[in-house]
């Protein structure tokens, strides 16, 4: 027989917010991580606009105008090649998206799995996935990635697989630890009593109680990834020219060209500061408002 | 008041003798030091004969001798002058060299080296066992034999009378071996240093520095100048011109881009020597003769026509190493290509919206449809790979090819190129010397740097042709008939732009004199360090 709560308790309680109210309430509380979630926006959107947006065609090489000044034929310069650096920085944030987000949901998403497995069994299962974990987590983010690329080739999904293979093992860490008291909760207990299997409760009842960490460490993710990607471009293990990517527009030429045409460089390190920053800040804004503790300060 | 002559005279000599001397006695080679250099690139393996990289030779040649050498104080880089041979003698039909071999020279491990060494070492090259590669061995088709008679005297003798056979014989690839190592393990030179040289090997760290020390019981006495050199392997061109800029390195020998060479002079000033000349190396791209679509000549064809080669030229030489549009020749050399007849071949017209509309004609006629994508693999060092890639990739773009660019580190280049695991590639071509002997032979059906394995029997009778062709007027008549089937009619190999090369070093390294190539003067035993 199912216990129903008195009604009077039920009117009580208070009323969901919509996603608006929860978004407003966000923004005026956390107007930093607003900023931040108001550049992550505009990324998107100019990412999925780069066609239409874009000035001219980001590969296509102009001779006759390399290593143009900002002008208003090229707001941002030329590169090079005579390609417009705008242009580039506007692709350049399709690629960085595509790695960013492709490297930290999927990261995240296997370290949650693993995590509250891990948490969820015990024993030997916990025991033996720690030591797995703690022995990726021994290699640095940036040395890992390194490695795994030169193994993999510097393809685009290789370059995913490559940066989320590092952020598995510290996510799954972290969830780990709330999976822990998660476990030892009353309705876990009832899920196990009333004979639910283990995937059951692992995905109804664990999974959805570690959402706040998840999502404080998918936004964490983020940044990490852009800068990871960007890094190995720039290193010449990530993305290959022509394809416009912002660590790229930083090697070779920019390098070399610095003092005569510092546009080529500028303008993508401020898109690769200014995206990892925005996702810093948008995750930190989070972070504060998803965890309770610091709601209650 | 008329002065003297004679004190005139004396005012003179006195003045030459007080601005001379000092100059002489600063040019004075100084003994000591130690020379830094940057090595871009690693050695694959330790054996020269097998290799085709100047990160061996760079790293590797203080360590040894080859029998003769290029004169390494002569600027053109042509003219053949003894190492291990003392003197020499050829026949009067040019059928037998006969070279005096010098006494008194000594391996690092203080063994006699003779004329059975030398003898070893080209049957090495010449005839390697099985299992082991010779990447020149056609390059010394038109030897009947060698012998060593004694332990002073080398004997070559030819089947018919070639010209380029004495700078042949002068190739910086041509280490000089312990003949009792060979004999016992073939592959000994592929992982291990024993030579004559300047330089004894200390050692070789992986990715980070080979080092070597002066030779104290060196044959040429008084040399080398230096105490020992330290390589360092650095990849990044940024992180060469910061080593070169921060004076942790003085020199890197293959050479810098010239935006590179304007920074290093602007911040060292005149601790800067800058030294230029033309280059003999050349980017071409290699097609998979066995790879569908490019084992259809239309499409090889069509890939060159896409090409701007003179647009190209005036762009891509204000960023990178790369100038003259040539045929298979260095411009200006003795064999090079008229430009009236090299506006004749496929993709060197200047009609280019002419070229490209018979680009797009052949890829259709062959099949091949509009946005037609394939990979191009391309050697991960900087200059002038990639900006030749992006150029390329442009190029193909304007015909309708959708091409993406893979870059490959380059010591795992050359092992890529060998197993044909490409469709298309960028290969490249450097010779120590220009002379077509020497340049051309990689394009043999038979050859084992043919890495896209055309198969063409009429290239390799015109080959042997001129190779044996006396009179210079013939031989250049054939070299064009080469060139046309080469990169026209067959288009088996696409070519792009001549190299240019651009060394600057600190001021105090001395005794290095730039050439054509960057495979000649590395043994290092003429530089030394004025500070």
């Amino acid at each position: 027989m199912a216990i129903s709560p008195p009604i009077d308790q039920v009117a009580a309680l208070p009323a969901q917010d919509s996603w608006f109210t929860a978004a407003r309430r966000f923004c005026l509380g956390r107007p930093l991580g607003a900023i931040g979630a108001a550049v992550i926006v505009v990324m998107f959107v100019v990412a999925v606009l780069a066609p239409l947006i874009s000035p001219y065609d980001p590969v296509v090489n102009d001779f006759a105008g390399m290593l143009a000044a900002p002008s208003r034929a090229h707001w941002l310069g030329t590169d090079a090649f005579g390609r417009d650096v705008l242009s580039r920085l506007i692709y350049g944030s399709r690629t960085a998206l595509l790695v960013g987000f492709g490297a930290s949901v999927l990261g995240a998403t296997l370290g949650a799995v693993l995590g509250v497995a891990s948490a969820y069994f015990g024993g030997r299962v916990d025991l033996y996935l720690q030591r797995l974990m703690d022995i990726f987590l021994s290699f640095p983010l940036i040395i890992l990635a390194l490695a795994l690329v030169a193994i993999l080739g510097n393809s685009i999904p290789n370059l995913i697989l490559a940066i989320m293979i590092p952020m598995i093992p510290r996510a799954a860490l972290v969830i780990r630890s709330s999976a822990l008291a998660i476990r030892e909760m009353p309705y876990v207990d009832a899920a196990r009593a009333a004979g639910f299997r283990h995937g059951r409760i692992i995905m109804r009842h664990m999974l959805p109680n570690v959402m706040a960490p998840y999502l404080i460490m998918l936004t964490a993710f983020l940044g990490q990834a852009v800068l990871l990607e960007s890094s190995l471009s720039f290193l010449g293990l990530g993305v290959q020219e022509p394809i416009p990517a912002w660590g790229l527009m930083l090697r070779g030429a920019a390098v070399e060209f610095a003092e005569t045409a510092p546009w080529m460089a500028i303008f993508p390190g401020l898109a690769i500061s200014l995206s990892v920053f925005a996702f810093n800040l948008f995750g930190d804004s989070l972070r504060d408002a998803l965890d309770p503790r610091l709601r209650t300060q | 008041m008329r002065r003297h002559p004679a004190l005139s005279l004396l005012i003179l000599a006195l003045a030459l003798a007080a601005g001379v001397l000092p100059l002489a006695a600063q040019d004075k080679p100084r003994s000591g030091g130690e020379l830094v250099f940057v090595v871009p690139s690693e050695p694959p393996s330790y054996d020269a004969h097998q290799e085709e990289t100047f990160g061996l030779i760079h790293p590797l040649a203080p360590h040894y001798n080859t029998l003769l050498r290029v004169d390494p104080t002569d600027k053109t880089g042509t003219k053949p002058v003894g190492d291990l041979a003392e003197s020499w003698t050829i026949s009067k039909d040019q059928l037998t060299y006969t070279f005096k071999i010098r006494k008194g020279v000594k391996f690092h491990d203080g063994s006699e080296m003779t004329s059975k060494d030398i003898k070893a070492s080209y049957d090495k090259i010449l005839k390697p066992p099985a299992g082991v590669k010779s990447l020149r061995k056609e390059a010394y088709e038109a030897i009947a034999s060698i012998e060593a008679p004694d332990p002073t005297t080398f004997v070559v003798k030819l089947k018919y009378p070639e010209s380029s056979m004495l700078v042949n014989l002068a190739s910086p690839w041509n280490f000089i071996y312990k003949a009792d190592i060979l004999a016992k393990d073939p592959h000994y030179y592929e992982t291990h240093i024993m030579g004559t040289g300047p330089f004894k090997f200390v050692e070789h760290v992986k990715g980070s520095h080979w080092i070597g020390k002066k030779n104290p019981d060196y044959w040429d006495k008084g040399k080398p100048y230096l105490d020992g050199y330290r390589a360092i392997f650095i990849s990044s061109s940024a992180a060469q011109v910061a080593a070169v800029r921060g004076e942790r390195a003085m020199i890197q020998f293959r050479s810098f881009s010239p935006p590179e060479r304007d920074q290093l002079v602007q911040a060292l000033g005149n601790k800067i020597t800058v030294q230029e000349s033309p280059w003999d190396c050349l980017n071409f791209v290699s097609m998979h003769h066995d790879k569908k679509p490019f084992n259809d000549k239309r499409v090889r064809r069509a890939l060159s026509l896409a090409l701007d080669r003179y647009e190209g030229s005036k762009a891509l030489s204000k960023i990178t190493l790369v100038k003259d549009v040539a045929g298979i020749q260095v411009p200006g050399t003795p064999f090079a290509t008229p430009p009236a007849e090299l506006e004749k071949l496929a993709g060197y017209g200047h009609d280019i919206a002419k070229n490209r509309a018979e680009a797009k004609r052949l890829l259709k006629e062959a099949g091949v449809p509009d946005g037609f994508a394939f990979t191009f693999k391309n050697r991960g060092i900087p200059h002038p790979y990639e900006p030749l890639g992006v150029w390329l990739i442009d190029q193909w773009r304007q015909i309708g090819l959708n091409v993406k660019m893979e870059m490959i580190e380059a010591s795992a280049y050359h092992p890529m190129l060998k197993r044909g695991d490409f469709e298309v590639a960028m290969d490249f071509q450097c010779g120590f010397i220009v002379e077509p002997d020497l340049d051309l032979p990689r394009f043999l059906s038979t050859s084992d740097a043919n890495y896209g394995r055309h198969k063409d029997t009429v290239i390799d009778d015109l080959m042997h042709q001129q190779g044996r062709a006396t009179d210079i007027e013939e031989r250049k008549k054939i070299l064009r008939q080469i060139e046309k089937r080469l990169l026209d009619e067959e288009a088996h190999v696409i070519y792009t732009l001549q190299w240019h090369r651009i060394v600057p070093h600190l001021s105090k390294v001395k005794g290095w004199t730039i050439t054509p190539s960057h495979y000649l003067n590395n043994q290092l035993d003429t530089v030394w360090l004025s500070e």
